[in-house]
């Protein structure tokens, strides 16, 4: 092996045995900080928060751009929230890091936040004062999903039933360990090609179903193989 | 390739093997005693108890002989679902290795590491699983106590008095007025407030289409509410208003002595009144001296271990662990979590990563079914959501449809999945 071979392979094993952990948007409190400097002439955040020269941001996370009625946004941020555009971690992250490259027209006067780390500081204190996913399921997310997809070298992987067992508890809380079918399909004693097969669609969002389609997003191809390989044994 | 990750996954469970040593008593096996009987203490008894195989000595204590879910009693209400299908007993867990003792506990014993039972048992424990659901704060609800939920229920616990608020509803007279109020956050199930609202006003626009229904809401924001109130006006015109605290909905009084609901300021005389109090961890955690001031059981995120006693785990509704809602399906996936890590603690068993998810089904009319669903992560403060889907407003029928009936799949697999 040579050493760069070693060194990808050395990473790629420590990859995949990270302990799953979503990714912290930030350090709130330094976020606090940098609001202070760098926002609040113009915006007023937490509560009791009103309209300045720019919107209130309470509640700002999973709302429609240009979404305040008692607000008057420029043209451009109007247009795009009529197209579509949402607040969500990644179009937030993408605006804050520079405004007019997500909105052309943006009258917001601000240059833009290039450093990552403060970036996620500032939008972890903003996602402070939006709806809590604990009592709004569907609200915004609080973190970033850890990745956990791994390089197609080690894709060949046979799947480790025992792994497979582990994981299968988050499928029987809906499909039934012993093949029954009711309302909700079994999937005991597939062939594993077909299961991985069927799998990946749902993780590429081919197929359609949106409890399968997160399901299946978080598990990396080891796991898949590994479910496939549990499943399969099961009749 | 495959080595390389085989040997570091295998050298990674040795390391927190050498932190942690599996527990090795010379008498016997090491000993989990489970509190609370439902979605998450269930499960964990069930999940120990198959997948040590028989290595571990685990005992479930559960006041009720028959457990009734809370899930799915909105549709109960409804007249879409039988009682007796909500009802679920034992004898599948205790034939599965688990001793089952249907007592209360009354105290824990954190330094003796054991429970007290109200029969007078004393139970030791290596490892304790608190899964006791909710219990209700006293005036959180002004003129309410729990001593009126017989003339005004909250029927949030499963139980006799969800029997008892079908009834108010089926016997209502012509005309008259239902009224709820609704709880702060967080509370168990969020969007079970007005699945119920939606399950009252179907029984009402067949049998008493001029009734009205008023709901006193101390939230601005609630799970679903873009579909429940396109669904409310679709379904059942005029019938539902909803009082937020824009309209005085957080300024609360009930009269059970004379049925009067005061909102505002504004009293209305009502014949049914279902009060849900404000919530908080079910008393044997405080009991057991493991709740924060919050009135809930703070625990780490990629166990659900107690952060005030690493011998203690806290799962489902009890439990402070971040972004999961309190419901029966986060309390199943909580459990799974929980009943590896012991395993992996007494056991030595391999320990993978924390996973969790939820989903929350509704139902808003006939075959009109929606959902909200999330996954979680571990992040080193909380459980953090890191992807959610719901349903969308303006859905076709047959979709609508095709949820309902996932749904009825849903409730099938979990509660097989948690008695057998």
């Amino acid at each position: 092996m040579t050493p760069r071979a070693l060194v990808l392979a050395l990473g790629l094993a420590v990859a995949g045995a990270l302990p799953s952990a979503a990714d912290p948007l930030g350090d709130a409190l330094r976020g606090a900080e940098l609001f202070e400097r760098q926002c609040k002439a113009c915006h007023q955040i937490g509560p009791g928060a009103i309209n300045r020269v720019g919107p209130r941001l309470n509640g700002i996370f999973g709302r429609r751009a240009g979404a305040l009625a008692d607000f008057t946004y420029s043209k451009s941020m109007a247009r795009m929230g009529a197209d579509g555009l949402t607040w969500t971690l990644e179009t937030m992250d993408a605006y804050v890091k520079n405004p007019k490259a997500l909105v052309s027209g943006t009258r917001m006067n601000y240059r833009g936040l290039k450093d990552d780390a403060a970036r996620g500081a500032l939008i972890a204190y903003l996602r402070e004062f939006s709806d809590r996913p604990q009592n709004i399921p569907e609200a915004v997310p609080t973190a970033r999903r850890s990745d956990r997809d791994l390089d197609p070298a080690i894709l060949a992987l046979k799947g480790d039933p025992e792994y497979g067992e582990y994981l299968s508890s988050e499928c029987t809380t809906c499909h039934q360990a012993d093949g029954s079918d009711q309302g909700i399909p079994s999937i005991t004693g597939w062939p594993e090609e077909d299961f991985v097969v069927a799998m990946h669609a749902y993780k590429q969002k081919l197929r359609p179903h949106p409890v399968m389609q997160m399901m299946a997003s978080r598990f990396n191809n080891d796991e898949i193989a590994a479910l496939a390989a549990w499943f399969a044994k099961l009749d | 390739m495959t080595l390389n990750r085989r040997i570091f996954i295998g050298s990674g469970v040795a390391a927190t093997a050498l932190l942690s040593a599996p527990m090795v008593r010379a008498q016997g096996k090491p000993r989990v005693v489970v509190i609370g009987g439902g979605a998450g203490g269930g499960t964990a008894a069930r999940y120990l108890a198959k997948d040590s195989k028989g290595d571990l000595d685990v005992t479930l204590i559960e006041a009720n002989k028959t457990y009734t879910t809370c899930f799915f009693s909105n549709l109960y209400l409804g007249g879409f679902y039988d009682w007796e299908k909500l009802q679920h007993g034992y004898d599948t867990i205790a034939a599965g290795g688990v001793t089952v003792i249907n007592d209360t506990a009354t105290a824990v014993d954190r330094a003796a590491k054991t429970v007290t039972l109200a029969g007078g048992q004393v139970i030791p424990y290596d490892r304790l699983v608190l899964a006791p659901g909710i219990d209700f704060k006293e005036g959180s609800v002004p003129g309410w106590t729990l001593a009126d939920a017989e003339v005004m229920p909250h029927a949030y616990k499963a139980g006799p008095q969800t029997q008892l608020l079908k009834r108010m509803v089926d016997s209502m007279p012509q005309g008259g007025v239902f009224a709820m109020v609704a709880p702060p956050n967080p509370y168990r199930c969020p969007p079970g407030p007005y699945e119920r609202i939606s399950m009252v006003a179907h029984v009402l626009k067949t049998t008493n289409p001029t009734a009205k229904i008023l709901i006193a809401d101390p939230k601005e924001n609630f799970s679903k509410k873009a579909l429940f109130e396109e669904g409310w006006a679709r379904h059942y015109d005029g019938m539902v208003d909803w009082i937020g605290p824009d309209r005085g909905g957080d300024v609360v009084e009930v009269r059970p002595g004379s049925m009067e609901i005061v909102i505002d300021g504004e009293v209305t005389k009502v014949d049914v009144c279902n009060v849900i109090p404000g919530q908080m961890a079910g008393k044997i955690a405080a009991l057991a001296g493991v709740t924060a001031d919050s009135g809930w059981a703070p625990v780490h995120p990629d166990s659900m271990r107690s952060k005030l006693d690493d011998n203690i785990y806290v799962l489902g509704d009890s439990s402070a662990q971040g972004d999961m809602p309190k419901s029966g399906f986060s309390a199943n996936s909580q459990a799974k979590v929980a009943a590896l890590a012991i395993r992996g603690e007494l056991l030595g068993a391999r320990v993978f990563p924390a996973k969790y998810a939820n989903t929350c089904w509704s139902l808003i009319a006939p075959e009109d079914g929606v959902k909200v669903g999330a996954a979680y992560e571990p992040t080193p403060e909380k459980i953090a959501s890191v992807q959610s889907f719901i349903s969308q407003t303006g859905e076709d029928a047959a979709l609508r449809k095709a949820t309902y009936e996932e749904s009825l799949g849903w409730y099938a697999g979990i509660t097989a999945d948690i008695f057998g």
